[in-house]
């Protein structure tokens, strides 16, 4: 009996994180365990265009592939892209933020220069006239190139992050302690920004599925592969949507969003950690609202009248409101 | 005889607004000696450039001009000879709420410096650590090891960062107002750990302070700084007893004294405006 409103207020606290990390593990799940369970996802021996039915539950494409199997099999190939861009972007805005923001002189302006150049090239129509340049695109240089584009962003703020960490005493400590540059990078500044880093990981994923589902989508992804990206590419050329085949491309959209809104919600959360006003901001609005509607509330409850007055309060307040807010601005 | 020769130190900071570029002298040709087993105050008030002395014997700052003399030869600035420079300088910062990762325990802070300097190496390191917090009153030193910074009071902190300072051995300390984030009431224990531990180690003190009384009571010289220039220096009695430059005597005043405790604010602020009219700033303290 106690304990179950400890756990339900923990969770109460934590709900964006509790949701966002069950939708990313399950989907992870399904990737790892899907292929195995479910047929070959190249396999064309099936009727083309089944609707959903026992034996194939999310139906068959116009090439009578099975779209379940497809769905598990392009999760693993979504998923691969996301997690080897991210981790390319996060290393690469390690290097051009925290080691520009950490030193100075010609080592800072030359990677800022770098970075500025990389921020304001448009993204997606650079990744576009790569793309189409290799005639042989795997998986890997798909992501490559995604991961290659997607960390101008992130250095920009790790880089005033590392400059403002690079002044905290902790870190003059270590200099005066005798520490080496590196170190004092890796050991007394990398782990202050973890939270950050943890964020911007998360973001270039999403970031990196929805590019290759993009690049995908305008036939300039992965070629043999199977992601969602080529799923949708594959719908939108088997004219799907004029035969209403919607159990083709609702499942592949319906997941690349989920997992963005599932990443973005772990993302939420770390920003609570990370500024705790944040997760108190819903509650202040609220009270703000409460106190707002209760302006006149205060006052009666003063003269002693209890809950007679409340009926006249919702009446009066947006009527009393107005004018003060007309004082202040 | 081990010294830390400071000659005509001077330090210059760009200040870059909008188009303007201009700089500020923080610091204008200071110059002392600071002797084995004996303590060196460097008094006055917020921006006087105390502190950047500090940075610069620190080697935290590259001074403009002037030279710093360890043992009579120019200190080395890179490589070996800014570690061996390291191993005998050491320096105490204002706030321990930021002089330690909030990132690491306190046996993570203590063991660097242990291992850089090679004090300690490998199982004698853990032992190393536990004799360093005992010497700063912090036991049992298993319980502290073991701590992030966020569990420990202001006063346990600053002990931490003493502990830190003196693992490499050094000979001479640079203590930027180790206690004026503190608590009134713990100043005093931190700042008898530093005289004791001075003692025993026959350690060279900077003692940055805006503090005159804490100044003549722990150091045998006092240099009194204003807007980057030293107005004043001298044996502490005689610089606080006898102070011949205007400002010293405004800092003097400007100082709450007990026994003159219930004079009325009018009176004192009177007795600023006087000193004020010598051309310097007073913020007069409101007791």
């Amino acid at each position: 009996m106690t304990d179950r409103p400890r756990l339900t207020l923990r969770l109460a606290g934590h709900g964006k994180l509790v949701v966002g990390l069950a939708i990313v593990a399950a989907i992870a799940l399904f990737a790892i365990v899907g292929p195995m369970l479910t047929q070959n996802p190249r396999s064309s021996d099936n009727p083309a265009l089944l609707p959903p039915q026992p034996g194939h539950w999310l139906g068959t494409t116009s090439l009578g592939y099975d779209v379940l199997a497809q769905l598990a099999e392009g999760a693993r190939g979504s998923l691969l892209v996301g997690v080897v861009a991210g981790s390319l972007a996060i290393v690469l805005s390690l290097v051009f933020g925290v080691v520009a923001g950490y030193t100075r002189g010609w080592a800072d302006e030359g990677l800022s220069l770098i970075t500025n150049v990389m921020l304001v090239i448009p993204g997606l129509p650079l990744m576009i006239v790569v793309a189409s340049y290799l005639q042989v695109r795997s998986l890997w240089v798909v992501a490559l190139i995604l991961g290659a584009t997607a960390w101008p962003g992130s250095a920009i703020v790790l880089r005033f992050q590392a400059r403002s960490l690079r002044n905290r005493d902790y870190v003059s400590a270590a200099r005066v302690a005798g520490e080496r540059t590196p170190r004092i990078l890796l050991v007394e500044i990398l782990p202050n920004l973890l939270p950050l880093l943890t964020a911007q990981f998360l973001f270039a994923v999403v970031l990196a599925i929805l590019g290759e589902a993009g690049l995908s989508y305008l036939g300039l992804g992965p070629n043999g592969s199977i992601t969602w990206g080529t799923m949708l590419n594959e719908a939108q050329g088997g004219s799907a949507l004029t035969r209403g085949a919607w159990w083709w491309f609702i499942p592949p959209g319906l997941l690349i969003a989920v997992l963005g809104c599932a990443l973005s919600l772990v993302n939420f959360s770390i920003d609570e950690v990370i500024n705790p006003r944040l997760r108190q901001a819903p509650a202040a609005a609220r009270s703000v609202r409460k106190a707002r509607k209760a302006g006149l509330d205060i006052t009666a409850y003063d003269g002693g009248d209890g809950p007679a007055a409340v009926p006249a309060v919702g009446v009066s307040a947006p009527l009393g409101d107005e004018p003060r807010e007309k004082v202040q601005a | 005889m081990s010294t830390l020769e400071v000659r005509n130190l001077v330090k210059d900071f760009k200040v870059r607004g909008g188009l303007r570029r201009s700089t500020l002298r923080a610091v204008n040709g200071v110059s002392f000696t600071l002797e084995a087993g004996r303590t060196v105050a460097v008094v006055g008030e917020s921006g006087s450039g105390k502190s950047t002395v500090a940075r610069m014997i620190a080697q935290l700052e590259t001074p403009t001009e002037g030279q710093i003399l360890l043992d009579g030869a120019p200190i080395g600035r890179r490589g070996r000879a800014l570690a061996a420079y390291r191993h005998q300088v050491q320096m105490v910062f204002q706030d321990p709420f930021a002089s330690l990762n909030p990132y690491h325990v306190v046996e993570h802070h203590l063991t660097r410096p242990l291992k850089i300097h090679g004090v300690a190496r490998g199982k004698e390191v853990r032992p190393a650590v536990h004799a360093l917090l005992e010497r700063v009153n912090l036991t049992p030193p298993e319980l502290y090891a073991a701590k992030r910074p966020h569990e420990m009071s202001g006063g346990q902190r600053q002990r931490i960062a003493i502990a830190r300072a003196l693992a490499p051995g050094a000979r001479f300390l640079v203590a930027d107002e180790p206690v004026s984030m503190l608590d009134v009431s713990i100043r005093l224990g931190v700042l008898n750990l530093l005289a004791r531990l001075q003692r025993e180690e026959n350690l060279g003190v900077l003692y940055i302070t805006h503090d005159l009384a804490t100044a003549r009571h722990f150091s045998d010289e006092i240099v009194v700084m204003y807007r980057g220039d030293v107005v004043e220096q001298g044996p502490s009695d005689e610089v606080i007893l006898d102070p011949q430059h205007d400002y010293t005597k405004t800092l003097l005043a400007a100082a709450p004294e007990p026994s003159r405790h219930g004079r009325l604010r009018g009176e004192v602020r009177a007795e600023l405006a006087g000193q004020a009219a010598a051309g310097y700033e007073v913020y007069p303290a409101t007791w």
